[in-house]
């Protein structure tokens, strides 16, 4: 799931100077468990928008708003989503930019959430980052544990040496990624994984913006029994 | 004498930590390297130590070289990406620095700039094997170099790291990347140490324990409870409150500390951090 914030309130305003109509789009997903872009932030985001002045001229959660056709119909069905001076997207940059290509060139779309990361869910309300989405899973040899992620510095060779009685020296309150992975080997009996020198991270296959096509596009349609 | 010739010579070898200047009046940094001319084997110059931004290292051991001073040029992996690494390392062995200690380095968010984007494109470990590559002739890419480097690698150890298992095995692996010799974390357990030393001496590396000033029990404090890796025991803080004059005192304490480790270790590494005039009296205690 996609982690979110709520910008400020002010800076969502200072965002939209200059336009009397919005258009508001929540997303029914990660942002609605995020508590930041489900039915009742936007209608929360409403009440807000319109105690400064604003118009608010219709509101919609779409199921998911990272996906383009999504957006589009919502476009094709309502109007006013369209016809309004901007809209503000209560969803993660995914959904922002999915809106943007939607909306073209002349209306502007702007965020309302800062995305924040790919997150672990431990219960409803407490996400942690798991994965960097790097492109060249590592958890193979860390026992299920990412050291790109769950290390500050990223490292790949083992703790760093401000690691004091096994917590991390940026965030005291967490324990050591290296110290968690090398517990978690020595436990399935596998710490000749970590005894290895890992090889410096292949970072070309992360190059972005990334792109993956399951599908070609759709080419003309044969005409069946010519020629 | 080099620091590699001095550190096969087996004669004990006394290191101290040089910390450049924020700017670039250096005449501050120069007249405290003078101080310790002919009376240490070589100078650490810090790498934005603490992720505080300083003078380059890279400059600083250059200067020192011209001073007639033999420099450890410090590296860690924070600031820059391979190959930023390994221009500046071939830059540095341009320029005559033939010590090198590769190192981490504190994250960007014990420092100075906090907004700014940790590097880290490599690890400790990665550092010591990518500079290895460089003296054997080529870069990282296995491409062949137009003259290599010959560095005396250096790498950093804390033998009292909690838990100790993990350090062992990078410990291990920073060997077998090509460290030849090892400056470890302050050290306040001598007998914890002479453990670790006699594990070490298994290796065909060179070891130098790292004795940190304690300029006053209120330093002993705060390392206590901010840097971490660090633990000052209580005995030492309450003989740091007890004395008249504490600065002094961190000097006997040092001292002390020296002379048990002239009885059983390669070397010594003396951190004063910015109280460079007391690594002389801590080397006549």
């Amino acid at each position: 799931m996609i982690i979110t914030k709520k910008k400020d309130i002010n800076d969502i305003a200072a965002s939209l100077e200059g336009k009397k109509t919005v258009y508001l789009l929540g997303c029914s997903s990660c942002a609605e468990q995020c508590a930041t872009g489900g039915e009742k932030e936007v209608r929360e985001m409403k009440g807000s928008l319109e105690e400064r002045g604003f118009t608010v001229t219709g509101t919609a959660c779409l199921p998911e708003t990272c996906y383009r056709q999504y957006v589009l119909r919502q476009y094709r069905h309502c109007p006013e989503t369209g016809s309004a001076d901007a809209v503000l997207v209560l969803a993660c940059g995914a959904g922002v930019s999915a809106t943007a290509e939607a909306a073209g060139q002349t209306q502007p779309v702007l965020p309302a959430l800062d995305s924040m990361f790919l997150a672990t869910v431990e219960r409803q309300g407490r996400f942690f980052e798991g994965c960097s989405l790097c492109s060249e899973c590592v958890l193979a040899s860390t026992g299920g544990i990412c050291p790109h992620t769950e290390c500050p510095k990223g490292l790949l060779n083992g703790p760093c040496g401000g690691v004091a009685h096994g917590l991390c020296e940026v965030d005291m309150e967490k324990e050591c990624a290296w110290v968690r992975i090398y517990a978690r080997l020595k436990a399935q009996g596998r710490l000749h994984l970590m005894k290895k020198i890992a090889p410096a991270k292949d970072h070309s296959s992360g190059t972005r913006p990334r792109k993956v096509l399951l599908r070609n596009p759709a080419g003309p349609v044969a005409i069946v029994g010519k020629g | 004498m080099s620091l590699k010739r001095e550190l096969e010579s087996g004669a004990f070898v006394i290191t101290a930590e040089i910390c450049p200047p924020r700017g670039t009046d250096t005449s501050q940094f120069l007249e405290k390297a003078r101080l310790l001319k002919g009376r240490i084997a070589a100078a650490n110059v810090t790498d934005n130590q603490r992720a505080v931004m300083r003078l380059s290292s890279l400059a600083c051991s250059k200067l020192l070289l011209d001073e007639g001073i033999e420099p450890v040029f410090q590296v860690t992996c924070r600031d820059r990406n391979r190959l930023a690494l390994q221009s500046d390392i071939m830059g540095a062995w341009a320029l005559g620095i033939k010590n090198i200690l590769a190192l981490t380095g504190d994250h960007v968010s014990a420092g100075d700039h906090c907004s700014a984007k940790a590097v880290f494109d490599l690890d400790s470990v990665q550092l010591v094997q990518l500079i290895n590559t460089l003296n054997k002739g080529t870069n990282m890419n296995n491409a062949p170099l137009r003259g290599s480097t010959g560095f005396l690698i250096g790498a950093v150890v804390a033998p009292e790291a909690d838990p100790w298992e993990p350090e062992e095995i990078k410990f291990e692996k920073k060997i077998a990347a090509g460290a030849s010799f090892f400056q470890t974390q302050a050290l306040f357990d001598m007998e914890g140490f002479k453990r670790f030393f006699e594990y070490a001496e298994r290796f065909n590396v060179k070891v130098l324990g790292g004795l940190l000033l304690l300029k006053s029990a209120k330093m002993a404090h705060y390392l206590n409870e901010k840097v971490a890796g660090v633990t000052v025991p209580q005995a030492l803080i309450d003989e740091l409150e007890a004395a008249p004059d504490q600065l002094e005192k961190g000097i006997e304490i040092a001292g002390r500390q020296l002379k048990e480790l002239k009885k059983f270790c390669h070397g010594a590494h003396i951190m004063a951090i910015g109280n460079e005039e007391s690594v002389l009296r801590i080397i006549d205690k």
